[in-house]
């Protein structure tokens, strides 16, 4: 019963409950980050922690928040533990930290951890928080990677950083996509993804 | 001197536009465009917050939180006990910004439940949600990033939230008149909407390169 | 257990949470600071070597693949200084390493306003002190390189740059941008090595010393001196990457300083000594010593 509960909880965010293709959470981010599989999976990375353990902290604390400042004892747990991770990012992946820039602060904003502090957080246990936490976290970055895989391949011609499709300007054969690298294609993306998660899961289809 | 802000107010309307161009506050965006009305009510709900927001968090990014910025406590306490000029707290900037959003948001709530009882009911939920859409922390963090001033502060929150207002009214009304197109079952709603969006920020790239 | 939602109790809570995360957070923040400010060098250093390229020269990669170690050994070749703008002397009161060229520029103590300049770089006003870098031949004190920051406004975004020229103070030896926000394929090609290495060679200035190198329109004629072939499509980053260029090389940005630097290392040249080697002069030029007291010279 519990294990099965768990990988609910853990695997269900991932197609059946995405945060981001079902409930319509945390979109901003996963528009502009995604340029670049490195800096995707550092952001996905950085959101997984602060839902988790915000999730896991608002948890411990539930019974004791007077309701009358419940959303801004939610709102400082997770800006604190945002300023954390933005510290820690500035300090050893100094980088990143420069492409991600203001997004890092946006994670205060993303819906997703305010949603799961609110929504689970507050009626479930510190254990079963966390790993919402994650199991969120981890569909949000599901999504991610997989529009930055199509943006870096076709708009770069790389990998991770690493060159695949040597580009003409550098000397080779593969002119870019330029569209990839520009906000548009990231809507595109996730629009034919919707579409193709939709098809072989028909319960998502909304009705006219 | 006119043109500087002018050129502040249309970048931010158009070229830098919040919603089309860097994809802040997407969720409600999505959320609340499925209807005109309503779509204008939470655009100009936006354009009130972020005309407030932006200079009130210039206000406290400039006179509490940069480096020096707090060296004009130096005149109340003498220099040998600490010297404050050199005391840094940038690092408090985000939970400073989204204080003071949640506040304007909740004042605003509280004026709109006195006076204008209708929009308030017609906004609902969303209202609150105000706070956690990334466009208005957005606006606060680029005006910290781009350092401007007071002035500038002003014209820029007026203008982000007059191009997002402007972005979900384009969309909703896009939207009502597709709810008679024959779009494919999987790709219905948010999936289309995507499209949509995707489409909207295509368009919206002609205006770059636009100087005054 | 005092009431949840009584007033006093909300009260407490409020100020129990404001300690706990303050704490957090502020720890976070200064236990981190020396790891972040050692970073932000680290990067500055690797943009140097960069646009000296000598990331590429000694090791064959460039700078932001190479480590600590690789770059602090590089960079032992590189000499800091802090130049008035409008004299062209070296300011010796400050740290250059401390020194903050763009917090410099905001502040009205110290920046200067740019009025009816003859090239636009499209900003209001610069900082009157520039750091600025010499590198020095490999076991020397000889210099072979002057590294110049520069940078003006491109389409989207300010493009933030180094223009480094050879020891003879008119020949460009490379223009690399380490910041910028340009449309990636148009105006972003100012990364494009090709592009970037039609400046080697470029001469600076023109017969009457006036600032002549520049971004064609289109094609640069064949073999040219002063001009670089256009960017596609990129009309207005191409426009920025000219005014930039002429407006630092010009009287309102390096012209002073280079006009001093050129002067000091050549020492007290007459027509009397015209096959006089200019690298004799350079090779005596104490450049770490420079501005404090009389220079080597003869």
């Amino acid at each position: 019963m519990a294990k099965s509960n768990v990988s609910k909880v853990l695997f269900g965010p991932i197609f059946d409950n995405n945060p981001i293709a079902l409930q319509i959470l945390g979109i901003c981010s996963a528009l502009a980050v995604t340029t670049s599989i490195n800096v995707s999976v550092v952001m996905s990375v950085a959101v997984i922690a602060v839902v988790a353990f915000s999730s896991a902290a608002v948890s411990a604390i539930r019974h004791y928040i007077p309701t009358s400042i419940r959303i801004i004892v939610q709102m400082t747990v997770i800006a604190s533990l945002v300023i954390v991770v933005d510290q820690v990012l500035k300090a050893f992946l100094y980088d990143i930290s420069k492409q991600l820039s203001v997004f890092v602060g946006l994670i205060i904003t993303n819906c997703i951890v305010m949603g799961r502090a609110e929504g689970f957080a507050m009626k479930n246990g510190v254990w079963m928080s966390f790993l919402d936490g994650i199991g969120n976290g981890l569909g949000y970055g599901m999504v991610l990677l997989f529009v930055a895989f199509f943006r870096e391949l076709f708009g770069s011609g790389s990998l991770f950083g690493y060159e695949l499709l040597k580009l003409s300007r550098d000397g080779g054969w593969y002119n870019p996509n330029n569209l990839m690298l520009l906000p548009p294609s990231a809507f595109f993306i996730i629009g034919i993804l919707i579409w193709v998660i939709r098809l072989n899961k028909p319960e998502q289809i909304e009705e006219s | 001197m006119v043109e500087h802000y002018l050129s502040i107010f249309l970048k931010a309307v158009f070229v830098e536009n919040l919603a089309l161009a860097f994809f802040l506050g997407m969720c409600t965006f999505l959320a609340v465009s499925k209807n005109v009305k309503t779509a204008i009510g939470l655009g100009i709900a936006v354009i009130v917050i972020q005309t407030i927001t932006v200079p009130a968090n210039q206000l406290i990014y400039n006179f509490l939180l940069k480096k020096g910025a707090l060296v004009w406590v130096n005149n109340f306490v003498s220099t040998t006990t600490y010297d404050f000029s050199e005391v840094d707290l940038l690092f408090l900037g985000f939970i400073s910004y989204i204080g003071v959003i949640a506040a304007m948001v909740q004042i605003l709530e509280m004026f709109l439940d006195r006076f204008l009882p209708s929009l308030y009911n017609a906004l609902g939920i969303f209202l609150p949600l105000i706070t956690v859409n990334c466009a208005i922390l957005g606006a606060s963090l680029f005006m910290e990033q781009r350092e401007y001033d007071f002035p500038e502060s002003c014209v820029f929150g007026f203008g982000c939230g007059v191009g997002w207002a402007l972005a979900i009214m384009a969309l909703a009304g896009i939207r009502e008149k597709m709810k008679y197109s024959d779009v494919p079952p999987p790709l219905r709603g948010l999936g289309i909407t995507f499209i949509t969006v995707g489409l909207m920020s295509l368009a919206f790239m002609s205006f770059s390169g636009i100087q005054l | 257990m005092p009431q949840r939602d009584s007033v006093g109790y909300t009260i407490l809570v409020a100020s129990v949470l404001c300690v706990v995360c303050s704490l957090a957070v502020s720890a976070a923040a200064v236990a981190l600071r020396p790891y972040q400010e050692q970073n932000k060098i680290l990067d500055r250093q690797r943009n140097i070597l960069d646009a000296a390229g000598l990331a590429m020269g000694e090791f064959g990669r460039s700078a932001p693949e190479l480590s600590k170690e690789q770059i602090d050994e590089l960079y032992s070749r590189v000499s800091e200084k802090l130049v008035d703008l409008e004299t062209g002397e070296y300011v010796t009161d400050m740290d250059p390493k401390e020194y903050d060229p763009r917090e410099a520029a905001k502040k009205p103590e110290t920046s200067v306003e740019i009025t009816d300049p003859q090239f636009d770089i499209g900003v209001p006003k610069r900082e009157t002190i520039a750091r600025v870098y010499f590198v020095k031949k490999p076991g020397s004190d000889a210099i072979q390189q002057v590294v110049l920051p520069v940078y003006g406004k491109g389409l989207w975004s300010t493009l933030y740059g180094y223009l480094a020229l050879k020891n003879d103070l008119e020949t460009i030896e490379g223009l690399t941008f380490y910041e910028h926000a340009e449309t990636p394929g148009l105006g972003g090609e100012v990364d494009n090595t090709k592009w970037k290495a039609q400046w080697v060679g470029l001469a600076l200035y023109n017969d009457e010393g006036d600032p002549a190198a520049e971004v064609a329109k289109g094609a640069a004629p064949e073999d040219s001196e002063h001009a670089v072939d256009g960017l596609s499509g990129a009309t207005i980053t191409s426009r920025g990457v000219t005014n930039l260029v002429r407006y630092w090389a010009g009287p309102n940005g390096y012209g002073p300083f280079l006009e001093q630097l050129s002067k000091e290392i050549s020492g007290e040249a007459t027509l009397a000594e015209p096959e006089r080697n200019i690298d004799s002069g350079v090779e005596q030029y104490d450049i770490d010593n420079a501005g404090e007291k009389e220079p080597v010279g003869e």
